[in-house]
């Protein structure tokens, strides 16, 4: 056990690795000289370019600019944002909360619908509330989702009323220190009344364009991992033995056919990240992916190195934690690698 | 002989006879997607497109680019104050909606074949390699996989497109190299499967070289998940490109490109939902269409990947 856990971390080595030099080489391919690049200026003195040529280490040897730069973010440095002269790595973790919490309502919207309707549409299988299922499901995860976001906002939003456009709270309304940087948990901390359900308010879109890929991919499996599950023995001993419905299907064969279920769950965190960055963008959501998609426009390349890489980064270090919690529950995957 | 007899015996005749006289791999193959109804509705729906797409000369009523500045943001036909001079309406800048469309078919279209051609040959190429080449060529092709694998998708697009510039061709580019380890993963995986079988041992033994024993012994008997992937992968790779799109990283105007056309429309949204709906609509048939088309190919070429 002891050295699977080992061999899988290190396994994620040589990616990290990959990584940096994937960020660092990328930052170089930009057209422009490489000093304006990284320093946003254009039209500087010759001495003044020669200064910050040697002060950002241009002057050495590329394998040497790479060490260094692998040093610095070994040691929490990720550069300077152009347009804010903040670290991007503060920037990063002030935003990162904002993205997290998006995704898990999302993924909450999606686990709460999808697996249900999945198992339902498994037990009613070929009849008509499964093909519905089958097809609504076929329009989600064929959905482009910004154009779904925007459905949402024209129709529940403008003609509606009921939901708010944009935006995490109302920051007329309300006002209060964010210790924790989730606005749920902050509003409920802040004890203003109201402010608990607003910022429920302004999650309900977000989180449902973000979770509609996820909830139909979640049904699909559900629908599939109970079909094959409901054939097994144990179902039928269960039947057999004169349990009720309900109790067969909710404990003996759900539990079972959730196992492929939640690995699905944890795969899907990378298109999950993926996802935040054009729901962020619709919805304005203050998060790592509108940010990642303004330094572009703001040409703030330092911030785009940094998020691509932390983005990455945070993909890399949940896969390797769910890798790791499979080789806890089930035995036969750390025995066989 | 009682009548039962003679009956099963025809039976058993007639079967000889289908034996006898099988059918084509084509035919036998159109018999099981037909059976697909969903499949063969999306692949109507998908010829149609295509078929827009190549006519779209023709067929569109006026051109993607020309802005009529007498009818900006004319209401389609079914609205109050539409006309069938723009069956559609028009947009913000006069262009004529329909026309945009049908020749948006044409960038989304040549968007996701050319990015399933370019990465099913270099995924093949490089999962056969991968598979057949030996450890060192297997862990470094592996490994770069796994750094694609591990960016998310429109992340590593999102770079590749602010490094090398906002255009049509970078998004190819782009959206290629996010897709390109679906393919080499899948290639390696079935081609090391096929490796262990007697069928390529013989053809090592009787002396088939190394390229001749990759591209004609084993790649094609590992082609059937390849064409599934490829076909599914097209409407992953024309969502991906007008995410690109709608982020103003894609095509730049006045091309006519659907996600693009999204995020011009996003001013209107209150005014004109015509706008906003219409090129996302276009979107999500078209890559229904091709969805659906993927799973019936995936049906007939391979019943044990059937989703049940």
């Amino acid at each position: 056990m002891v050295a699977y856990f080992l061999r899988r971390i290190a396994l994620t080595i040589p990616t990290f690795l990959a990584l940096m030099f994937l960020t660092f080489a990328a930052i170089r391919l930009v057209p422009g000289d490489p000093v304006e690049v990284r320093t946003g200026e254009h039209g500087m003195s010759p001495e003044r370019l020669a200064y910050f040529r040697h002060e950002l280490g241009l002057d050495q040897p590329v394998w040497r600019q790479f060490l260094d730069y692998v040093w610095r973010l070994a040691h929490g440095d990720f550069g300077v944002s152009l347009s804010s002269q903040d670290k991007v790595l503060t920037e990063f973790l002030t935003l990162f909360p904002a993205t997290l919490e998006l995704s898990f309502f999302a993924m909450l919207f999606a686990i709460a619908i999808g697996v249900p309707a999945g198992a339902l549409a498994a037990v009613k299988r070929g009849g008509f509330y499964d093909q519905a299922l089958m097809t609504i499901s076929l329009f989600g995860y064929s959905m482009p989702i910004f154009w779904w976001g925007l459905l949402l906002i024209m129709f529940v939003s403008v003609r509606l009323g009921l939901l708010p456009v944009s935006g995490r709270i109302d920051l007329i309304a309300y006002s209060f220190d964010q210790p924790t940087g989730f606005m749920t948990i902050d509003a409920l901390l802040s004890n203003q009344p109201g402010a608990f359900l607003d910022a429920l308010r302004h999650l309900i879109l977000p989180a449902i364009v973000l979770g509609t890929v996820p909830l139909a991919v979640i049904a699909r499996m559900t629908r599939s991992s109970m079909l094959e599950v409901l054939s097994e023995d144990y179902v039928r001993t269960a039947r057999a033995k004169g349990l009720s419905p309900t109790r067969v299907i909710g404990v003996h064969a759900l539990r079972n056919a959730l196992l492929p279920v939640v690995t699905v769950i944890g795969l899907s965190i990378s298109s999950l990240m993926a996802g935040a960055v054009l729901t962020e963008t619709i919805f304005s959501w203050p998060g790592v992916g509108h940010w990642l998609i303004d330094s572009i426009g703001r040409r703030d390349y330092p911030a785009l190195q940094g998020g691509v890489l932390l983005i990455s980064a945070v993909v890399i270090l949940v896969n390797l934690i769910v890798d790791l919690i499979y080789g806890l529950i089930d035995p036969r995957i750390s025995h066989a690698r | 002989m009682p009548a039962e007899a003679v009956a099963l015996t025809n039976a058993i005749g007639d079967d000889a006879a289908a034996v006898l006289a099988q059918p084509s791999p084509l035919a036998s193959f159109w018999a099981a997607f037909r059976e697909n109804r969903g499949a063969v509705f999306g692949l109507v729906v998908f010829t149609v497109i295509v078929l827009l797409a190549l006519t779209a000369n023709v067929v569109a009523p006026h051109s993607p680019i020309e802005q009529f500045r007498d009818a900006v943001r004319a209401a389609p036909v079914w609205e109050a104050g539409g006309s069938w001079r723009f069956v559609l309406g028009t947009d913000g800048d006069g262009h004529d909606m329909l026309s945009r469309l049908i020749f948006g078919a044409r960038v989304s279209l040549f968007i996701g074949l050319s990015v399933m051609c370019v990465s099913f040959i270099v995924g093949v190429a490089l999962g056969l390699v991968a598979a057949m080449a030996g450890p060192v060529f297997d862990v470094a092709i592996t490994r770069l996989m796994d750094l694609i694998m591990a960016v998310p998708s429109l992340v590593l697009a999102v770079l590749v497109v602010a490094v090398l510039g906002p255009s049509l061709a970078n998004t190819i580019i782009a959206v290629t190299i996010v897709y390109l380890p679906n393919f080499v993963r899948l290639a390696r995986a079935s081609a090391l499967g096929e490796l262990n079988k007697d069928y390529v041992t013989a053809a090592r033994v009787v002396g088939v070289g190394p390229l001749r024993l990759a591209t004609s012994t084993v790649l094609p008997n590992c082609l059937a998940p390849l064409i599934v992937q490829a076909a599914l992968g097209v409407s992953s790779a024309i969502l991906e490109a007008a995410a690109l799109g709608f982020l103003g990283l894609g095509a730049q105007p006045p091309t006519p490109e659907w996600g693009s056309m999204l995020a011009d429309s996003r001013e209107f949204i209150r005014s004109d939902p015509w706008i906003v709906a219409l090129p996302g609509l276009a979107i999500l048939i078209t890559v229904i269409a091709i969805n659906l088309t993927g799973d019936g190919l995936r049906d007939a070429l391979d019943p044990k990947m059937r989703r049940g």
